[in-house]
């Protein structure tokens, strides 16, 4: 059984403008001690996605639809109080910014051992104990005396990692990690790769992990999953997103991202136009209106909707064109221009 | 952090000492530019019977011919070590701090000022709580139910908490409550604490809710727009995704960072109050310090203005002390150096 | 010299920390402490490194927003260091300044016409076709429609933002472009487009730009030449090639390591070096080489000596005692640095603290090693 599975989770927010549909029909599946990176622009819905997992829409103006099963519970239809429990005990997540993600008026230690405490019945110094373990596993040094340490007391990376702890303390066995490193420098970020890396393969949990960066995913991630405009536009494995990419998109953000690991190009390859708005989401293909090769799909991209197909081995691609000319594209026409000559 | 004290306490004694210099100014200036001779102020002290020569010689001891700076060295002097006043018939002696002598009842001021005290302070501090409980409470829950019907008629009393002024306010429920259905004191009456708590609650419990529904209509409304700023935040969010309670999400994370603000103006409302709640004291006719400046400005008796204006200062200026103490152990990130 | 538009030596801006009711001044952060470069004409200047690395001090410094502790600003062949604001104005049309956040940096309440075309009106510049048609071809330019010239700043989307910020720039035809984390507010989709405009008015407009930023991979593809700095002080500036195929300062090489790479075959064989700890902070900088805290090669010298940015092959300096890549015979590197060390020192404008006698000292120790 898999441990998670979304099936075609919809959340939409009414708003005076209209109705958003920041996730519109999701399905992805996840295994324990596998992590899947979920990549996307602003607006793609992928932090609602993760905050949807988790239940955090529950209750507020939000329309669910779809199933989420957890470990063999299905959490859509499952009680607020009911996924309260599982939050932060079966599932746990890290936020990106961790100055703002920590309260400023209460000590790290606080937070974890009040993180601790919802999930086990035990008393103030056992958890602080846990709580002290858990910075010391996190790599914070002198853990016994930075836990009555404040957050701004701590820098930005110690912060990260302090966050990495708190949500760490119950063991969860899937985690979120929402645009993790974003806020970090960059040494700083290379270490906190490196610490969730290692975490993960000794606690064995799912991780998810949601950014923008390429380069964040191809470090972690088992599975890639490109979110467009609420809907997930292409999912494969880490290699076939980035060796064998088949959706017009994706090869947008590749071509959109200057790389240290080749030679110069001249010329970075942009995707044209902007992402659209959740509420007037484009007829037909949403991303038609920035695709270069609209007009070879026989006009149906303007007109419907494409489907999830699987390509082959599990590579699974949102596009009206066929499978042999999207490789013919990739091969002949994007991946030349994303070397240098 | 004793040295932030020390160095507040200096602040505010330099303080208390500009805002004498500007009440001393004020009084005994103003009364100058607009004519006043020093032997017109002496026969406010010696009385209108009394001869030119003898109010001369009054002006004389009091030293009212003085130039002002030295009529003010006189006045601070009084405050810190006590004075010695000469009328010219005999001289009394007024021990520190010595705010001089009332022209009206010839009683020196610092006593009346203490014995006002407890009214003003009874009626701001009973109020004080009250509107905090209350106006916290309201603005808390119309911001965790926004655009409710709750909110929304909440915010609509409050405005008209904040824009109704206390004499309205304050006689129309005198006219209900005490005059109409009698189950409020009337005006003019106070029972200290100390003789008999139950009448002293009785006596003031239409001024406490009176004055705490001004001030709880603004509360109210800085609750609310502390605690949807607050809700907002990220770390809101993580405490959520903990697993927390919505109880403990709102209490502990939410309402604790919500009320920092407020806690200043808390403070400083608070102070002000225990300065003289002006308009209350009058409305009701409560003798407390409020009631005491408005008879002294009537009365133009300088030296009681001048001593109620003084303490006034001396409770905003500490209550600001307070609050910037508690500031920092409310919100370990301000640091007190 | 001549073709340099911008000479920067030994900038220095330290901010005060005061304490007491005195406000006596108890230190000072160093935010930048003895930069020097030069801008040529045409060029792109990358200026990167971590956060607390006094990059964006020093744009602010060039800009004359804020005013220098020390050191010398030379633009156009004008001393613009502490020249008065009168002064300087006409110099302003000159040099303008891309910002980072293109929602807080355009006023709300101006229209798109307004905000572009306040550039002419606060130099008093009159245009042969008028403000508004000169607007819109600015507009144009910068690949927006021109008839938006009435919409407000909110009915564009972030990167249409960043191109009205790029166009307000723009209009008094400045030489020299200060564009400060241009992109990096950005989605990745929008940072390419915008990365090729700029490159695009380069070469139109014939730019010279100095583009700061944390994002190695943006700055190897937008400059010329690249500085790094660290903590206040330029510690390795080479030009774009050299500086990204043979690093030479220990904190450049584990900058570039750090990067993550989008190519996951390569995750598991690449050759990585792991800083410890975070950056220290410029209230307290480490004293002489600012990056012996975190160095593996650190050695003695390097907590006790600074290390001058001297020029050890051609075009590439670098500030370290022990630098990597650095020419192969040792021989040549003593008196190939030898021979670089008065026109480096020169050149670098006393960049460090450490005397110049110093400096060759230090020199040999690195090629003996």
């Amino acid at each position: 059984m898999t441990f998670l599975e979304l099936k075609d989770l919809r959340i939409h927010f009414p708003t005076d403008d209209g109705l958003v549909k920041s996730v519109d029909g999701l399905s992805f599946s996840l295994e324990r001690g596998k992590t899947l990176g979920i990549v996307g622009e602003s607006g793609s819905g992928k932090s609602v996605t993760s905050l949807g997992i988790l239940g955090l829409h529950k209750g507020g103006r939000a329309r669910i639809s779809g199933e989420i099963w957890l470990d063999g519970e299905e959490l859509v239809s499952a009680s607020a109080e009911h996924v309260r429990t599982l939050r932060g005990k079966k599932m746990a997540m890290i936020f990106q910014d961790p100055l703002s993600a920590m309260h400023p008026f209460y000590t790290v230690g606080a937070q974890i051992i009040e993180a601790y405490r919802i999930h086990h019945k035990v008393s103030k110094s056992v958890a602080r104990k846990h709580a002290i373990e858990m910075l010391d596993r996190v790599g914070i040094p002198q853990p016994d005396r930075r836990v009555d340490s404040y957050p701004h007391e701590f820098s930005g990376g110690m912060r990260q990692r302090a966050m990495i702890a708190m949500a760490l303390s119950c063991d969860p066995e899937l985690l979120i990690a929402d645009e993790p490193t974003t806020a970090l420098d960059v040494t700083v970020q290379a270490q906190i790769l490196d610490l969730m890396r290692d975490l993960q393969r000794d606690f064995n949990a799912a991780l998810i992990i949601i950014t923008h960066d390429l380069g964040v995913v191809a470090e972690l991630s088992d599975d890639i999953l490109v979110m467009y405009a609420g809907k997930a536009i292409e999912y494969g494995t880490s290699e076939d997103i980035f060796e064998r990419p088949e959706h017009p998109y994706t090869w947008g953000l590749l071509g959109s991202m200057p790389r240290l690991d080749r030679e110069r190009t001249e010329r970075l390859m942009p995707i044209k136009g902007t992402p659209p708005s959740l509420i007037n989401v484009p007829q037909g293909c949403a991303f038609h209106p920035r695709c270069t090769y609209g007009d070879r799909t026989g006009g149906k991209s303007t007109t419907e909707v494409p489907t999830l197909l699987e390509s082959e081995g599990g590579h699974l691609v949102r596009c009206h064109l066929s499978g042999d000319v999207r490789r013919s594209i990739w091969e002949n026409e994007i991946k030349p221009n994303l070397e240098a000559p | 952090m004793a040295t932030y004290i020390i160095r507040r306490l200096i602040w505010a004694a330099v303080m208390l000492t500009i805002v004498s210099i500007i009440t001393f100014a004020i009084f005994f200036l103003v009364p100058r530019l607009a004519g006043a001779t020093p032997e017109s102020l002496a026969t406010r002290y010696v009385g209108r019977t009394a001869t030119a020569e003898q109010v001369k010689i009054a002006a004389e001891k009091l030293g009212f011919n003085d130039p002002l700076v030295v009529q003010y060295g006189r006045f601070a002097k009084g405050i810190v070590a006590g004075a010695d006043y000469d009328y010219g018939p005999g001289v009394e002696h007024c021990p520190a701090p010595c705010f001089g002598y009332s022209f009206l009842t010839r009683l020196p001021v610092w006593p009346d000022l203490l014995d006002r005290l407890p009214v003003t302070m009874s009626l701001a501090i009973g109020a004080a709580i009250l509107w905090v409980l209350a106006g916290v409470a309201t603005g808390v829950v119309s911001a965790l139910r926004r655009g409710s019907f709750f909110d929304r008629a909440a915010m609509t009393i409050a405005l008209g908490g904040v824009s109704l002024p206390i004499f309205f306010t304050g006689m129309v429920s005198l006219v209900i409550f005490s005059y109409g259905l009698g189950i409020t004191a009337p005006g003019g009456s106070f029972t200290p604490f100390l003789d008999d708590p139950a009448a002293w609650a009785y006596s003031l419990i239409l001024p406490w809710i009176t004055l705490a529904f001004l001030y709880a209509a603004g509360y109210a409304r800085l609750t609310r727009a502390g605690m949807l700023e607050t809700m907002s935040e990220d770390y809101i969010r993580t405490a959520r995704a903990k697993g927390l309670t919505e109880r403990t999400v709102v209490l502990k994370h939410g309402l604790r960072a919500a009320l920092t603000p407020i806690l200043t103006i808390f403070g400083l409302d608070v102070g002000l109050l225990l300065g003289g709640a002006v308009l209350t004291e009058s409305t009701y006719s409560l003798p407390g310090m409020g009631k005491y400046a408005i008879d002294a400005i009537t009365n133009q008796d300088l030296p009681k203005v001048m001593g109620v204006v003084l303490f006034a200062a001396f409770f905003v200026v500490v209550a600001n002390l307070i609050v910037d103490l508690l500031y920092a152990v409310v919100d370990p990130r301000v640091r007190l150096a | 010299m001549t073709d340099s538009l911008l000479s920067v030596q030994n900038l220095q801006k330290h901010f005060p920390i005061t304490k007491g009711m005195l406000k006596r001044q108890v230190g000072a952060v160093k935010a930048v402490d003895g930069v020097s470069f030069d801008v040529v004409k045409g060029e792109t200047l990358g200026l990167v490194g971590e956060s607390g690395c006094g990059k964006t001090t020093t744009g602010r410094l060039i800009t004359r927003l804020i005013e220098p502790t020390g050191g010398k600003i030379v633009f156009d062949g004008h001393d613009i260091t502490h020249m008065s604001q009168g002064r300087i104005r006409p110099l302003r049309r000159d040099i303008q300044m891309i910002f980072q956040d293109p929602y807080s940096s355009l006023n709300p309440r101006h229209t798109v016409g307004a905000i572009v075309g306040a550039p002419f009106r606060i130099q008093g510049v009159q245009t042969e076709q008028g403000t508004k048609k000169a607007v819109q071809e600015i507009l144009e330019l910068v690949g927006l429609n021109p008839e938006h010239y009435n919409r407000y700043p909110h009915e564009f989307s972030g990167g249409q933002r960043q191109r009205i910020g790029i166009a307000r720039t723009l209009a008094l035809k400045p030489k020299l472009i200060i564009a400060d984390e241009p992109v990096s507010a950005l989605d990745v989709s929008i940072q390419a487009q915008v990365v090729n405009l700029l490159e695009d008015l380069q070469n139109e407009l014939d730019l010279t730009y100095v583009v700061i930023a944390h994002d190695l991979s943006v700055v190897r593809h937008i400059s010329d030449r690249v500085a790094v700095m660290y903590l206040g002080k330029i510690v390795e500036l080479a030009d774009r090639k050299s500086l990204y195929e043979s690093p030479m300062h220990p904190y450049t090489n584990a900058l570039l390591s750090a990067v993550p790479i989008p190519d996951p075959k390569r995750r598991k064989d690449r050759e990585r070096i792991r800083l410890q700890g975070d950056v220290p902070s410029p209230l307290n900088p480490p004293p002489a080489c600012r990056f012996h805290t975190r160095c593996w090669k650190a050695q003695e010298i390097c907590s006790q000596v600074e290390p001058p940015l001297l020029a050890l092959a051609t075009g590439h300096q670098v500030a370290c005692h022990f630098p990597e890549n650095a020419p192969a015979s040792g021989d040549v590197a003593v008196t190939g640095a030898g021979a670089v060390t008065a026109e480096g020192a020169l050149q670098a404008g006393g960049a460090g603290d450490a005397a110049p006698g110093e400096g060759p000292a230090g020199k040999g120790t690195a090629s003996a090693s």
